[in-house]
């Protein structure tokens, strides 16, 4: 037997303010020898933020164990240990993204002197009476080019995390990334269509990016339908194979009227690689309402994601629409997603490196993930596209190209972690 | 998506390599009778065909080549061609830009002669394919007198732009992400041979077509913008206008900036002349607004 040999640290029990020794059931902790019903626990699970005291958990415990019952040991799950995001990672998570923020607004291809930056967002602001030092040029370039492009990159990235993070909770898969059921695929196609069909001048206006989200939302709406017409609502994995099954279908099709349009394939080509060398305030304005109500629906969901994580029966014992719950959070995904992808084109792996890396590294609970990756991604992208348009400046990278090159070892490495974890 | 790059004027162009596939071991290469029944699944071979007065010999050309507009233009496509859609018009000469789907063995196997002219590197390689038509379809004399038409045109716009000590500079866009075109490319030669400086040179070590970051392009200023993207993207000296932050651009100021037609700028056939003759035409209003 291995001693009990956790370091302990003194702890207020939430219910009933009694102060107790925890090792944050960390192996050794006094609570593995407490025996829950797993119910218990799932109900635990959704109410509490942090462990129980010895006598309010053993008030709950089993009295003695039946053969019928499922077995849980009372070793809280993170989730319950979790009190969502610990005070020092969101303080770090903010100073990221302002730190992204700030840098993103000071490099460039032209340099322009971070001070004389500052002065003249202070010139902005009207009872300062601080005089802007930069030229009309210079100006132009920070406010009507770079800062845009840095607001839209922090949308898009906290978007695409947060999706990232929801579809991985829904799901409880964890590859899955905000193109799981055909976001990727439809809006391609949606575009792809406007570029090869629409005028080209009603396509300078607001037609790419509408015809992008149509197609993004009708793919996931015909995945969800089918998905739901073999009974894979509560399966989730059938719905990610009707996703699989529709983003082929629409593949195909884009294919098809790509190749009927080959004069087209620099520009499709250069949408489908994505990036924010076009962005502007307009863009911003745009997708800021769909990205602002997608991300709070799924902030407010966070704790049921810590639910749905368990399982579907136990999330649907505690009284969870497991159905309607899933749909919701998909909905918002998916709305979210779908604007990111239309002003953005298809960026890779933010959805699956920035929740992996908050799991990896502060908590496995998403009361912790779904807020830390909405500004972890913002900050993580806004840096990707600093690269893209600095390493080969004056060219540009495509944006796809840095997030992958950072993406790919970085999976590699969660791969390796896991299967120590699991060993 | 890889055929993408092989997007003509994307392609890095060849050499002047010229190079003449004759089907078989060269059974019919002395073969004296001119070819009758011509395809083109080239938009510029289409042009300098027809411009060296072969046009009554060709059956058909593909759906890309617009111009001349009295060109048998059908549903063949140059991207993905197919021996037999392609065999339906008993061809005995198919000209080709390059060798897609192993077009070229394909139509070995038919015994069709294949005629590879791909992109031009520079003028002289515009001039040499055209001699080339001339002298496979039987045109030499019209071939020649063409490229001498070519020729003369060209040496007279180079000579009447005027060269001021500090030379004008130019951005030519591809598409509205700001793709663009180095000196290193045929159309880059063209701003070259008006004495033009094309801000797209910085970016040259990335590739002959970089993505310019606009930030760039409104710090380099240029004075002259010229848009190959009109048809393909809907670009418009108003849509550049109204792009946030360029207001500040001497050439949105100016309103020198040059509409082309897409094919113009990317077709390196007679047309162009035309090309050169409206950038040469800005850079002369330029000037003696200047003066």
């Amino acid at each position: 037997m291995i001693e009990a040999t956790a370091e302990r640290r003194s702890k207020q029990c939430w219910r009933c303010g009694r102060t107790f020794g925890c090792a944050d059931g960390e192996p050794g902790c006094w609570c593995e020898s407490v025996l829950l019903c797993r119910e218990t626990l799932a109900e635990l699970r959704t109410v509490a933020d942090d462990c129980l005291c010895p006598a309010c958990l053993g008030a709950l415990a089993e009295p003695e164990p039946s053969e019928r019952r499922r077995w849980a040991k009372a070793v809280p799950h993170v989730a319950v240990r979790a009190r969502g995001v610990p005070f020092p990672w969101g303080l770090a998570a903010l100073a990221f993204l302002i730190c992204a923020l700030l840098v993103g607004l000071a490099m460039g291809p032209i340099s322009i002197g971070a001070g004389a930056i500052a002065e003249s967002a202070l010139s902005h602001l009207p009872w300062l009476h601080v005089h802007s030092p930069l030229g009309a040029t210079d100006q132009a370039i920070v406010w009507q080019l770079r800062a845009p492009r840095v607001v839209l990159a922090a949308l898009v990235g906290g978007m695409l995390a947060i999706a990232g993070s929801a579809y991985q909770g829904v799901f409880r898969n964890p590859l899955a990334d905000p193109y799981l059921l055909g976001v990727a695929a439809g809006a391609g196609l949606g575009a792809t269509l406007a570029i090869a069909y629409a005028s080209a001048a009603s396509r300078s206006g607001e037609l790419l990016p509408l015809a992008a989200f149509a197609g993004a939302t009708v793919a996931v709406a015909a995945a969800y339908v089918l998905g739901r017409s073999v009974g894979g609502v509560r399966n989730a994995g059938t719905l990610i194979l009707a996703g699989v099954t529709v983003a082929a279908f629409l593949t195909a099709v884009q294919t098809f009227v790509q190749q009927q349009r080959s004069d087209t394939l620099l520009e499709v080509y250069s949408w489908l690689l994505g990036g924010f060398a076009s962005a502007s305030w307009h863009n911003v304005v745009i997708v800021a309402p769909y990205i602002a109500l997608s991300s709070l629906v799924i902030l407010l969901h966070r704790r049921v994601l810590d639910v749905l994580s368990l399982g579907d029966d136990e999330a649907a014992s505690l009284g969870i629409n497991v159905r309607r719950t899933r749909l919701i959070i998909v909905v918002a995904a998916t709305i979210g997603t779908a604007a990111a992808v239309a002003v953005s084109g298809l960026i890779g792996f933010v959805g699956i490196i920035v929740p992996h890396t908050i799991r990896l590294l502060v908590s496995t609970s998403y009361r912790a993930i779904v807020p830390l990756a909405l500004v972890l991604g913002g900050g993580f992208l806004v840096l990707a596209d600093v690269i893209a348009r600095t390493v080969m400046s004056p060219a540009e990278l495509p944006i796809g190209v840095v997030t992958a090159f950072f993406g790919a070892p970085f999976f590699a490495v969660v791969l390796r972690t896991t299967r120590r974890l699991g060993a | 998506m890889k055929t993408v790059s092989f997007r003509r004027r994307y392609l890095l162009p060849l050499a002047a390599l010229v190079v003449l596939t004759v089907s078989g071991a060269g059974a019919h290469a002395a073969s004296s009778h001119f070819p009758t029944r011509i395809v083109s699944l080239s938009p510029t071979a289409t042009e300098d065909l027809f411009a060296v007065g072969a046009g009554k010999q060709v059956v058909a050309v593909d759906s890309y080549s617009t111009y001349p507009a009295n060109a048998p233009r059908t549903k063949l496509s140059a991207y993905s061609p197919n021996a037999e859609a392609i065999a339906k018009y008993r061809p005995d000469l198919v000209v080709i830009a390059s060798d897609m789907n192993h077009i070229v063995a394909q139509l070995g196997k038919l015994h069709i002669r294949v005629l590879i002219q791909p992109a031009a590197a520079n003028l002289n390689g515009v001039y040499a394919e055209i001699e080339q038509t001339g002298k496979v379809t039987g045109h030499v004399a019209g071939a020649k007198q063409v490229v001498t038409t070519m020729r003369r045109k060209v040496a007279a716009l180079v000579r009447s732009v005027p060269r001021p000590t500090e030379p004008l500079s130019v951005y030519h866009e591809l598409d509205q992400t700001y793709y663009s075109a180095t000196s290193h490319t045929f159309i880059g030669q063209m701003y070259s041979l008006l004495g033009l400086r094309n801000i797209a040179d910085k970016a040259s070590s990335t590739s002959d077509y970089p993505q310019l970051s606009p930030e760039y392009i409104v710090a380099t200023n240029p004075d002259l913008i010229v848009l190959a993207d009109t048809v393909c993207c809907g670009q418009t000296r108003a849509t550049v206008s109204a792009r946030p932050g360029w207001g500040t651009i001497k050439a949105v100021k100016t309103g020198e900036i040059v509409a082309v037609n897409d094919s113009i700028a990317s077709e390196w056939g007679p047309r162009i002349v035309l090309f050169l003759k409206a950038v040469a035409s800005a850079v002369k209003t330029l000037e003696n607004q200047s003066k």
